[in-house]
């Protein structure tokens, strides 16, 4: 394992608990944005940009914002 | 159910979910080493008689094109859903003079985030062409490059423009788009079958591994998706947005 896939990992690791422990929705969903581009990452250093690129998009646009939209005025 | 038993189920329940991914990572082979003889071979027969620089797509849309052709129908069914219902609950006019209204509100938009939006909308159009166009030589592709486009919209809205506005009226460019976007796939399957009697078969030139125009259908279909997703995620998007609208006003 490389050092930049040991970040990776405790980026994830920070931020899918940060996430978790966020209560409200509104905050929550910039969180998960947040874990997921961490994610994108961890994937990008584990050798897999194209389903990185997929998670930067999904993970940090089309989920926060359909979240936001349900929840809340944008 | 009290709240000790609840916390008592959900304790064994993690216990019965940790023990079962421990299990399935342990075997797993280490970066580097996929299991199985296939996915050793999917690189080098893309590479040499497709001419697909980029493997995961020219799976996506070659080796196991139908299942791509089905999840492009899920994404057209469910934009066309989400539109159906929430149109059928409120009068376009409405929404029309809400929008109206709302162009009043620029005046509260921050001036930072206005121009932050106003910046990044056409580099963010360009990079987003860009993954769709070359999705068959560099990761990415129709689906990422979709979002990316469909992201520089909804920025448009961030930055004070309100996307149903009758003077640009994307709306009724979004439908069509959508339904040219599935349209095109199924044609372009369907001409597997007119041309080499094969449904998804890749019956265009192959061209040069690397150029722009290579692997045949491969490219042509990335872009097709692309059109289809930036299509329905705008439409997804543009339907709600009215939605708040109203909520709004």
């Amino acid at each position: 394992m490389t050092a930049v896939q040991a970040c990776a990992l405790v980026a994830v690791l920070v931020c899918g608990t940060a996430t978790a422990l966020v209560r409200e929705p509104v905050r929550q969903a910039l969180t998960g944005g947040v874990f997921g581009v961490a994610l994108a990452l961890l994937f990008f250093a584990y050798q897999a940009p194209d389903v990185a690129l997929s998670q930067v998009v999904v993970a940090s646009v089309a989920v926060p914002l359909m979240v936001l939209l349900a929840v809340a005025k944008l | 159910m009290s709240r000790a038993v609840r916390a008592g189920v959900a304790v064994a329940a993690l216990a019965v979910l940790g023990a079962l991914i421990v299990w399935a990572v342990s075997d797993l082979r280490g970066v580097g080493h996929p299991p199985g003889v296939n996915s050793a071979r999917v690189a080098p027969i893309l590479a040499h008689e497709r001419q697909a620089a980029n493997a995961v797509n020219g799976v996506t849309f070659d080796m196991r094109g139908s299942d791509t052709l089905g999840e492009e129908m899920i994404l057209f069914a469910a934009a066309l859903g989400v539109s159906v219902l929430l149109r059928a609950a409120r009068d376009p006019r409405e929404v029309q003079v809400a929008a109206e209204d709302d162009v009043n509100r620029r005046g509260a938009i921050s001036g930072a985030l206005r121009a932050s939006a106003a910046t990044l909308v056409g580099p963010m159009i360009v990079f987003g062409l860009y993954v769709v166009t070359h999705g068959q030589l560099t990761p990415g592709g129709g689906f990422q490059g979709g979002v990316i486009l469909a992201a520089a919209l909804l920025l448009t809205y961030a930055g004070g423009q309100v996307l149903a506005v009758q003077r640009t009226d994307p709306v009724a460019l979004v439908e069509v788009s959508e339904a040219v976007g599935a349209l095109a796939f199924a044609l372009v399957a369907l001409g597997g079958v007119v041309f080499a009697g094969v449904l998804m078969a890749n019956f265009l030139p192959f061209g040069e591994i690397g150029a722009l125009l290579s692997s045949g259908t491969i490219a042509l279909l990335s872009v097709v998706t692309g059109v289809e997703v930036t299509a329905a995620l705008a439409l997804i998007l543009t339907e709600f947005l009215d939605q708040t609208l109203l909520r709004d006003a």
